[in-house]
């Protein structure tokens, strides 16, 4: 039976990975649609968030079976307690990507209000800490989990960069201030995507010490 | 909003809970200022000259239910049964160490024995009542102990019935034998004539492991209804029941001397969730055992 749980357990935490990869991907995509100003491709990503939705479906469906036939204890329970928990950021951060797809859309034919540098450099940083977050869940890595959130601090700078840019181009002409709104919210979605990269570390450190401890970045919650 | 928000808001109790950085405590189920009731200290059990318990500690709380799991083997029983002196029965069964109720040791010398077995009943894992009718099963012991007045034995019986939740299914047919009722039955007949002789303590091994699971579900909410005027001790070997029904959770191995020791002894919610020891996580997640 141990044998069998353990292989389920695995398919699990495969599908986890993979739901991690689809919104990464959808994260890089959006933003550099957003850039290049494709609008179809961002219609494609607004679309392909229904994917990561069902995902986050199956992998609950599939969580609560094992829960029911296995009765889970300890560690197991933990696991896949926090791989709802963690399936449940994912689906969210999912969100983010798909809200970054849908201002490109709404921005329509008007042009960008300034080339776009510190957002692709957020969306890079934000992609790659989940991207190892994700690894060190799947491989209960607490010392590498615990480090991560610390680095939520580079990309809260660069948000108040941009933030200050944009400020400039409304001072110097309020007109501006429908175009540089779009880029404030995406800056935004790419800033609380940052954030729930934390969660998904907290529960790294829950399944293998059993404590909920809130690791937060050292300004985790300002803008 | 439901009554509760509405409360909490009213008297501004969660502007003060989300002031607060503390994560929410769940209480737990279990009573950690509850009285020790039974109190186990450094008892080693031989069956001859092979040691069957080695050093176990374990202070058994009032009114709550203690369960006691672990491998097969692995001294689970005889330490249930050094509770009521019950392993004095096994010819080359020697004790040392101490159990003591209320405070006071059930090894010292000039202890009575009937009185302590009086103090500290038990069920067993087959039901086994005697060939008798459902009345005189649960009127036995409280004859023995000299309840000789009808009316007295009248009141035992349908209170015992009652506290095992087994008068209503049977109430018309006292004077049947209780062999004609069905396991679950018989195993509430056997609580009910544990219970007939005002126990303070209830021993139970493996008491559902015959049963169905409905008659397993009626035992198991016996038992919540009992832990209200009694301290349960259980062995089972449903991990699940010991979840399910306990408020701590004792976990027992062997050792290289193939002697039962107590691994660890915590809150039945920390058992199964975190539990510290390595081999307490293997136990409960099936990983051996």
């Amino acid at each position: 039976m141990r044998k069998t749980f353990e292989m389920e357990i695995q398919q699990l935490k495969d599908e986890l990975l993979l739901m991690g990869s689809m919104v990464e991907q959808q994260l890089l995509d959006a933003v550099d649609a957003l850039k290049r100003r494709d609008v179809e491709a961002s219609r494609r990503i607004y679309a392909a968030d229904g994917k990561i939705n069902s995902k986050r479906f199956g992998i609950e469906e599939q969580v609560m079976i094992l829960i029911a036939t296995q009765q889970p204890m300890a560690h197991d329970l933990r696991l896949l307690a926090s791989i709802l928990e963690v399936s449940a950021e994912l689906e969210r951060m999912g969100d983010y990507a798909k809200g970054i797809a849908t201002i490109n859309i709404r921005i329509g034919d008007e042009p960008l209000l300034k080339p776009l540098i510190d957002i692709p450099r957020m969306a890079q940083k934000a992609a790659d800490m989940l991207h190892r977050a994700l690894t060190a869940f799947i491989n209960e890595d607490v010392e590498t989990a615990r480090a991560i959130p610390a680095e939520d601090d580079e990309v809260d700078e660069l948000y108040k960069q941009v933030y200050r840019d944009l400020m400039a181009f409304v001072i110097a002409d309020p007109r501006t201030i429908d175009r540089a709104n779009f880029l404030d919210w995406t800056a935004h979605n790419l800033e609380r995507f940052a954030d729930r990269v934390t969660n998904i570390c907290e529960r790294t450190v829950f399944i293998v010490t059993g404590e909920i401890i809130e690791i937060g970045s050292s300004s985790s919650g300002d803008v | 909003m439901n009554t509760q928000t509405r409360t909490l808001l009213n008297t501004g109790k969660a502007a003060s809970i989300m002031t607060k950085p503390s994560i929410t405590q769940f209480e737990h189920k279990s009573n950690n200022d509850a009285p020790v009731k039974v109190d186990v200290k450094n008892l080693q059990v031989f069956y001859g000259k092979f040691r069957a318990l080695a050093g176990v500690d374990l202070a058994v709380r009032e009114n709550q239910i203690t369960a006691i799991i672990g491998p097969s083997g692995c001294g689970k029983s005889t330490l249930l049964r050094s509770f009521n002196r019950m392993n004095d029965l096994t010819a080359g069964c020697r004790v040392q160490g101490e159990v003591s109720l209320d405070g006071d040791n059930l090894y010292a010398a000039g202890v009575d024995v009937v009185d302590i077995r009086r103090r500290v009943g038990m069920v067993f894992q087959r039901p086994n009542p005697f060939p008798k009718s459902i009345y005189d099963n649960v009127a036995y012991g409280p004859r023995l102990y000299g309840v000789r007045r009808r009316t007295d034995l009248q009141e035992i019986v349908e209170r015992s019935l009652k506290s095992a939740a087994l008068w209503d299914e049977v109430k018309d047919k006292l004077g049947q034998s209780g062999m004609s009722l069905s396991g679950g039955q018989q195993q509430r007949l056997c609580i009910a004539r544990a219970l007939a002789v005002e126990p303070e303590v209830i021993l139970m091994d493996e008491p559902a492991s015959a049963l169905d699971p409905i008659s397993t579900l009626k035992i198991e909410e016996l038992m919540q209804e009992l832990k209200r005027n009694y301290t349960i001790v259980i062995v089972t070997h449903n991990m699940q029941q010991a979840a399910r029904v306990s408020d701590y959770t004792a976990m027992m191995m062997i050792d290289e001397q193939r002697a039962g020791r107590m691994i660890e002894y915590d809150q039945t919610n920390i058992i199964f969730t975190r539990p510290k020891d390595k081999r307490t996580e293997d136990y409960v997640t099936g990983r051996f055992g």
